[in-house]
């Protein structure tokens, strides 16, 4: 019996990069429905470049992606609207909209011609607020909120918008260790509980290792992939940073810095 | 913790407000009409005397559906440029559109009759002129698109503007200086601005291209929602970037150059009666925020051609300066009262 490959995006030999200049190459990865993947590397690395080629906003340069088993460039723009959501660095344009204006946002790929919302947009708008802890804020103008609660706004948008695959930039900088915390639980009940696949990058390399299911390592190399576990026990992340200055401890599953 | 209204009530008194606007239009003038002969002569009965009938329907009224195309029409443009170039102070005027609009308006009345020696415009068409009118604000717009893709910064992207403005009025200075006393007498008419002087003709005309360009926005409403996020989550909401920009483009290129071809540069209404609007509607929503720019800008429009009738008088003010200077200081209460003028 021949089973069919269950896959949310596979990344087969892909080459980014900005025209003739490769920011990195070789990168393979592969995630089932359900799986928080975590994006770990140093500054300069390409993470950034990687999702953004990853939500299709610039070519890939060489290799493979495919978003359910079908190419990412076959896709039209509202085909991977709905099964791609991203959540970006940048901020709204409009800071004026208020937090349930934002989510509903979201619905667009589902709504008709002029955004009507149905009993099943306000559904989703709804359970997308309450995931993320909203439901007072909603009619706060997004200007009022404080960058924990916009970053869960603008996560809640991306949950409302109902893909199988969440991408995600760098969601916990700016955040203090708590709110990070929170926001990469909130995440990895999204993954758990709702089967959404969600792919992030991020510098709390612990806390990844901590909360992940898988990650990748862009080291400018082999960029090895899989559990955090596995990781570990083959001393990848031990070659991350220059070790005279910071060690990993295998243990904890923590950097130290050397003193 | 603020609450969503219904903007049901709100535009039930908005449409009560544009009504009482346009009376107040139509019965005010340079010949005084008692407001009751007014009302008997909008209603169908017969007016004591019989010239007023004649001033009401084939005058004022006319005039006052002009007023209401060119404030709706040049608001509602105010309000895609904001959201398009995702800037508060965005206007037609601001980003040198209009000043496009009257470097065309300028080169065919003017430049004309220096290159053909001819002395006579009166064969000019009025399609010629709103045509000239909207490639130039069209040209002034695509160009301004594409320095604000490269530039990020929004105050750039109005120094830039203010530059464009200045480059277009030096070239009309230099047709001005070569042309015709006649023609530029014809030039300084149309710049002072005026929603009075339109043949039924281009009445026709001004409502077809505001009607096109009205529809081209409503099509536009669910790309406009979502450029509110920034155009790369536009991007991700599956809202196709260059159509809808460029139908947004041609939308506002219709609508700025279309009514400054008819009515002159008109300052300030595309670019305050946004904000006003967001006074009393507090949203970001275009469903809600297309009409409600419309019918707020058609009641200041009326309102702005009210006080430049100067009533009771046969002085007419130009339209230009009543609308700077009721337009000018909103935008500077809006800056210091807000402190940070949100979009």
């Amino acid at each position: 019996m021949f089973e069919q490959k269950n896959s949310i995006i596979a990344v087969k030999e892909l080459t980014v990069g900005y025209g003739l200049k490769v920011v990195a190459r070789n990168i393979n990865l592969d995630l089932e429905p359900g799986i928080l993947c975590g994006i770990v590397g140093v500054n300069g690395v390409g993470k950034s470049t990687l999702l953004r080629t990853l939500a299709n906003f610039q070519p890939k340069l060489a290799g493979t992606i495919e978003i359910q088993n079908k190419l990412l460039e076959k896709h039209s723009p509202s085909e991977l609207a709905q099964k791609l959501s991203v959540v970006l660095t940048e901020q709204p344009a409009s800071k004026n909209l208020t937090v349930q204006e934002l989510i509903a946002l979201g619905r667009q790929p589902y709504t008709n011609w002029i955004g009507t919302l149905t009993s099943t947009d306000k559904e989703h708008i709804q359970k997308s607020m309450d995931a993320f802890l909203l439901e007072k804020l909603r009619h706060n103008k997004c200007h009022e909120l404080s960058d924990g609660q916009l970053q869960r706004v603008l996560i809640a948008r991306a949950m409302a918008q109902d893909t199988s695959l969440i991408l995600l930039d760098e969601p916990t900088t700016h955040l203090d260790l708590y709110h990070k915390v929170q926001i990469l639980k909130l995440l990895q009940q999204l993954a758990h509980q709702n089967e959404k696949t969600i792919i992030f990058t991020t510098h709390e390399i612990d806390l990844a290792i901590q909360l992940c299911d898988k990650i990748l390592i862009l080291d400018g190399d082999t960029n090895p992939f899989g559990d955090p576990c596995e990781l570990i026990e083959q001393k990848h992340f031990e070659r991350l940073f220059p070790s005279e200055m910071v060690q990993f401890d295998a243990k904890t599953g923590s950097f130290k810095v050397n003193k | 913790m603020r609450t969503p209204k219904s903007y049901r009530f709100s535009f039930v008194l908005i449409l009560l407000a544009l009504l009482l606007a346009w009376l107040l239009n139509i019965s005010s003038g340079s010949v005084t009409i008692p407001f009751s002969a007014t009302l008997s002569s909008l209603l169908g009965k017969p007016v004591d005397v019989a010239s007023w009938q004649y001033i009401i329907w084939e005058y004022r009224i006319p005039k006052a559906f002009t007023a209401i195309l060119v404030g709706g029409g040049l608001s509602l443009s105010g309000l895609l440029m904001q959201t398009l170039f995702r800037n508060p102070l965005a206007g037609p005027f601001v980003l040198g559109i209009s000043s496009g609009a009257s470097l065309g308006a300028a080169l065919l009345l003017m430049g004309t009759s220096l290159l053909t020696g001819l002395t006579s415009i009166a064969f000019l068409s009025d399609i010629s002129l709103a045509i000239a009118a909207s490639v130039g604000s069209f040209l002034v717009l695509l160009v301004v698109m594409l320095v604000a893709q490269r530039i990020k910064d929004t105050m750039a992207l109005l120094i830039i503007g203010l530059m464009f403005g200045s480059i277009t009025s030096a070239l009309v200075s230099v047709l001005a200086y070569f042309s015709s006393a006649e023609s530029l007498q014809r030039f300084i008419f149309w710049s002072f601005g005026s929603v009075g002087d339109l043949t039924s003709g281009q009445v026709f005309l001004l409502a077809g291209i505001v009607l096109l360009g009205t529809l081209l926005s409503i099509l536009s409403i669910k790309a406009l929602n979502a450029f509110l996020l920034g155009e790369n989550y536009a991007l991700s909401l599956g809202v196709s970037l260059k159509k809808s920009r460029l139908l947004i483009i041609i939308a506002t290129g219709l609508l700025a150059g279309g009514i400054t071809a008819f009515a002159g540069p008109i300052a300030f209404v595309g670019l305050a009666v946004p904000h006003l609007t967001r006074q009393i509607f507090d949203t970001m929503e275009h469903r809600i925020l297309i009409p409600a720019v419309f019918l707020y800008g058609a009641i200041l429009m009326m309102l702005c051609d009210t006080l430049a009738q100067l009533p009771n008088t046969a002085n007419v003010l130009p339209i230009n300066a009543i609308t700077s200077l009721v337009g000018a200081p909103v935008v500077i209460w809006l800056l210091v009262r807000k402190r940070k003028m949100m979009f």
